[in-house]
């Protein structure tokens, strides 16, 4: 039985992997969003180009659940397992760009003096990272009832960047000279609540690792 | 019974003994016409015996007691009063290691339907050599002994001589378990053609070709009959950890 034992101990190394690769993403969201806030460069370049690190463990990750899936036909629970990881990295990884296109914002409004002080972007950044937060936790820990609260969380999102929106027309159209700066929040705010959709696609796998189901939770 | 017009064959609380070993328990289990099922489990589980009890083959086995009821075609046919020579024709089996007659391609087929005294045997040859999807590659050699084809085309021929006696349901007990991967690959895809005029149930060892072609799949352990399932489901969500565990390889 040796060799069911290895393809365990794989499986438990590709989790492992999974988690390495969702804290660093976690962590580009959180430093993209505070290198805008407090208009850092620095940090904005180093969330850019630690985007290759976590594209590389997105392609191992892949490549290692393609072979499992190949060498070893999984079944049922170990199944659902590999299919899971397969598309949660998907998610991660497409988060880690809209951490990169924040940082990319930083970078472009370096010189701008910003209109008013930011205080609902970084309060919906600090939703999205909580709901990421919160999928990574409720994937490890197989928690259902935090699964379909992070669904309720992206309404949270969703409403607060309707409320930006709105809030970011008004003042271009109030103050033209403004467009360019407005444009790149409205940017931003869009990321965000991508990122937030993401987390929610995370605990519509963890459910479906749980229970076999597929389900949306964003309806 | 209503429900015996759409399926092929229905155990009822079948059960199985040896002497004082009750090798099979209380199985209900409904084939439906035009599918393919698996059996699956591990040696010694009960899934061939059970299979040989779906044609009585069991009574040949000295010792063994079946109790329970087999439904097929309106009435019981676990009932002692059942012709067994007619009831073999109506559920063939096919075994494991392909077992032709020591005569030729031809007679292999033509054996049986000539002694029931069944008229166009050359007909009836093709006609079950193309069902058994061996004509192509045999039909310049009928003459030749059957033990010269491949096993692979031995067990399609074997296949073929149990369709001639006209049967409703093929019982298949490892079909493929001795054969190359190609020759699996023709048989499993022959499965699937006749699964449109027949009922089949196969017992398997082999997971992927239970995942690959059959429509239910039923698992068992010790005698004991633990999920029923579309093999779609059964395979990627099964309701018993017993279930899982075997079929993640996670078992004893």
């Amino acid at each position: 039985m040796s060799a069911r034992l290895s393809f365990h101990e794989e499986l438990e190394k590709l989790h492992q992997n999974l988690l390495k690769m969702g804290t660093m993403v976690e962590e580009a969201i959180h430093l993209s969003v505070k290198s805008l806030a407090e208009r850092n460069e620095d940090l904005a370049l180093q969330v850019i180009h630690h985007d290759d690190e976590i594209d590389g463990l997105y392609l191992d990750l892949e490549k290692e659940c393609f072979r499992l899936i190949a060498l070893q036909q999984p079944m049922a629970g170990d199944l659902r397992r590999i299919a899971t990881v397969l598309k949660v990295v998907t998610d991660l990884e497409r988060m880690a760009d809209h951490a990169v296109s924040i940082a990319k914002a930083t970078v472009r409004l370096k010189n701008e003096q910003y209109v008013k002080p930011l205080i609902d972007i970084p309060k919906m950044a600090g939703l999205a990272q909580s709901m990421v937060r919160d999928a990574l936790k409720a994937y490890i820990d197989q928690d259902l009832p935090k699964c379909y609260q992070i669904g309720k969380e992206d309404h949270q999102v969703d409403a607060l960047y309707k409320e930006i929106y709105n809030e970011l027309i008004g003042i271009m159209q109030e103050k033209p000279e403004t467009v360019n700066q407005g444009t790149q929040f409205l940017f931003v705010a869009h990321y965000l609540e991508r990122i937030g959709d993401h987390a929610t696609n995370l605990a519509e796998w963890v459910i479906y690792l749980v229970t076999g189901k597929l389900e949306e939770l964003n309806d | 019974m209503d429900s015996l017009q759409k399926n092929g064959l229905i155990t009822e609380e079948l059960n199985v003994y040896y002497g004082t070993n009750h090798a099979v328990k209380d199985i209900n289990l409904t084939f439906p016409k035009h599918t393919v099922s698996a059996l699956i489990g591990p040696s010694g589980c009960g899934k061939s015996t059970y299979l040989r009890s779906l044609n009585r083959m069991n009574d040949l086995v000295e010792g063994t007691r079946v109790t329970g009821k087999i439904w097929f075609e309106g009435h019981d046919i676990n009932d002692q009063g059942e012709d067994l020579q007619q009831l073999r024709r109506r559920i063939g089996m096919v075994w494991q290691k392909p077992n032709p007659f020591f005569k030729s391609v031809y007679e292999n087929v033509a054996f049986a339907p000539r002694y029931h005294g069944m008229k166009n045997l050359d007909e009836i040859v093709e006609s079950c050599l193309r069902k058994a999807a061996l004509w192509d590659e045999v039909k310049d050699r009928l003459k030749d002994s059957a033990l010269a084809l491949s096993g692979g085309q031995q067990q399609r021929l074997c296949i073929a001589r149990t369709l001639a006696l006209g049967p409703s349901v093929l019982l298949l007990d490892e079909p493929t378990s001795a054969l190359d991967p190609i020759s699996t690959a023709k048989i499993e895809e022959l499965m699937f053609d006749l699964k449109k005029d027949y009922t089949i149930i196969m017992v398997t060892h082999n997971m992927q070709q239970a995942a690959r072609i059959s429509d239910q799949t039923a698992f068992f352990l010790l005698g004991e009959l633990i999920e029923v399932d579309q093999t779609k489901r059964l395979f990627t969500n099964p309701k018993q950890k017993k279930t899982e565990d075997y079929i993640t390889g996670r078992f004893g």
